[in-house]
């Protein structure tokens, strides 16, 4: 199911993409489009979302639902860190909708005056420990960090997990040391996996994705510092009428569940 | 049309460079930091290909052993990995939990990876084949018959090696080595999966140009310039170095 968007056919996007070029204009009342994503088959064209990595899995699956409704819709991603995401959405690559893991790089994009709304926050994500099964390490809390005795990663201060992490830190008092300054979240989860390190500070989405191999374990101090997941439709979308249908099932009841269910929270505000 | 296509994208570096602010951009304490590391470990992993991949081309060129064809199939097949499956294979051998890593783990208390000599470790693994590849070539071109000459006039192996083979065979070992460090300096994948980042140890000049992409494309452009720069010096230097000497000679 996940790798339909790679299977239809470059020609078939194509045409589309010049079908839905007149209807681009009357995209703008939001009312109309809530009932159109709903009547199936309405949808047409290509849909290009941008999205934080640690959407991959939630996402992937709304994408899909958005294509099974409207059979002439095509939805592609970029996962990727969002700040990578926010570098390429300014250096001019089309795209729909951007859903980032963090208001700052958010702030990027609507800096250079590439959003079409005003972003709105849709769910929210916290840090947690990730050990690998057995937890070889003995870690029991975010004090662990400032153990030089232990292999521990954690993202680098550039993307929105280390972002975060540092924070965490700074409000707990902790000097971290870590061995190695990760990418981005997911390669930090790699290590766990691999069993290469004791602990790696994570999203508590990707604990619950790893499965078995990674164990979680939650820390009060993660809470001062909530990551919150913008999403916005971009000014300069090809598939206008696309980008607010998905923008709405994200935000919609089923939208909302899946990421519920994905270890994600409901946003506070 | 060739030369345009490699040398454009390093023209729009140099006119996207920030010029105007690339002193400051320079003066932080990483570049030099993530230089030296570079400089430091791309030459250790010449240095360590070098012992391991002369002897090793001699055996593919000169030798007459079994499954030949198929060692010069292995010794290519890091051309070919991807340099992140690479970097995982090296955990799988050598990390924590791996095959050679765990008793290492266990018994002695060693680990490898994130550290520098994880960084070595990588650059060696992706750019010996190069060094490899270019000396066998070189020991093929050379004439073997001054080989059995020596071998005639009483030389033994060793000595035949050392002072007939070695200086036939010296440009192709040095261009070898070139082509090796040049690839160790530019290495990524591996090295940011198997060594990790981290400033001081792990972080080497193309790691810090990644990062600082996710941060600030200006000073991205301004650390790549830096590796360009650093690196086509030396390359320059070097060249003139054993050109003057092959005419010499």
């Amino acid at each position: 199911m996940k790798t339909r968007a790679l299977l239809v056919l470059p020609a078939v996007a194509a045409l589309a993409l010049s079908a839905c070029g007149g209807s681009s204009s009357d995209a703008a009342g939001t009312s109309s489009s809530a009932a159109a994503s709903s009547s199936a088959g309405d949808l047409t064209g290509t849909l290009t979302v941008f999205a934080a990595a640690s959407l991959t899995d939630v996402f992937t699956d709304l994408g899909d639902q958005l294509m099974t409704d409207n059979p002439d819709l095509d939805v592609q991603f970029n996962f990727a860190g969002s700040s990578a995401l926010a570098t390429q959405l300014t250096q001019g690559a089309p795209a729909d909708v951007f859903a980032s893991a963090n208001e700052k790089q958010m702030t990027v994009v609507t800096g250079a005056g590439l959003q079409a709304g005003d972003p709105t926050i849709f769910t929210e994500n916290v840090l947690e420990i990730a050990v690998p099964q057995g937890n070889p390490g003995k870690v029991t809390g975010l004090a662990d960090f400032g153990n030089a005795d232990l292999t521990l990663a954690i993202c680098a201060a550039d993307v929105p997990c280390g972002a975060a992490a540092k924070a965490v830190f700074a409000d707990a008092g902790i000097t971290a040391r870590p061995d190695t300054e990760e990418e981005d979240v997911k390669a930090a989860l790699t290590k766990v996996q691999l069993g290469e390190v004791d602990a790696a500070l994570v999203y508590a989405t990707d604990v619950q994705a790893a499965g078995s191999d990674v164990a979680g374990i939650p820390f009060p101090e993660a809470e001062k510092e909530i990551n919150s997941y913008p999403i916005c439709t971009l000014g300069s979308a090809p598939n206008p009428k696309a980008a607010q249908a998905f923008v709405e099932l994200v935000n919609s009841a089923a939208g909302q569940k899946a990421l519920a269910d994905a270890g994600f929270r409901k946003p506070t505000s | 049309m060739a030369v345009a296509f490699l040398v454009l994208p390093l023209v729009g570096l140099v006119v996207r460079a920030p010029w105007s602010t690339i002193g400051p951009q320079l003066a932080q304490q990483e570049v030099g930091q993530a230089l030296r590391l570079s400089l430091f470990s791309a030459t250790l992993a010449t240095l360590l290909s070098l012992v391991l991949g002369v002897p090793l081309a001699w055996v593919l060129a000169r030798s007459r052993i079994r499954g030949r064809s198929v060692l010069r199939a292995l010794v290519t097949v890091p051309l070919v990995l991807p340099p992140v499956v690479g970097g995982v294979a090296l955990f799988l051998v050598i990390g924590r939990t791996g095959i050679l890593g765990r008793p290492l783990y266990e018994h002695l208390g060693v680990t490898i990876p994130f550290t520098t000599t994880a960084v070595v470790i990588a650059e060696t693994f992706v750019a010996m084949p190069f060094l490899v590849i270019s000396v066998e070539g070189a020991l093929r071109a050379a004439d073997a018959r001054f080989e059995d000459a020596a071998a005639t006039l009483g030389a033994d192996r060793w000595t035949t090696f050392r002072r007939v083979t070695l200086p036939l065979v010296a440009p192709g070992i040095a261009a070898g080595a070139v082509l090796c460090w040049a690839r160790a300096l530019g290495e990524f994948g591996a090295t940011i999966t198997f060594a990790g980042n981290f400033p001081g140890t792990t972080q080497t000049m193309p790691l810090a140009v990644y990062l600082a992409l996710q941060r600030d494309p200006e000073a991205a452009i301004v650390l790549s310039l830096v590796l360009l720069a650093v690196s086509l010096g030396t390359l320059l230097l070097l060249r003139d170095r054993w050109l003057g000497r092959g005419v010499a000679a």
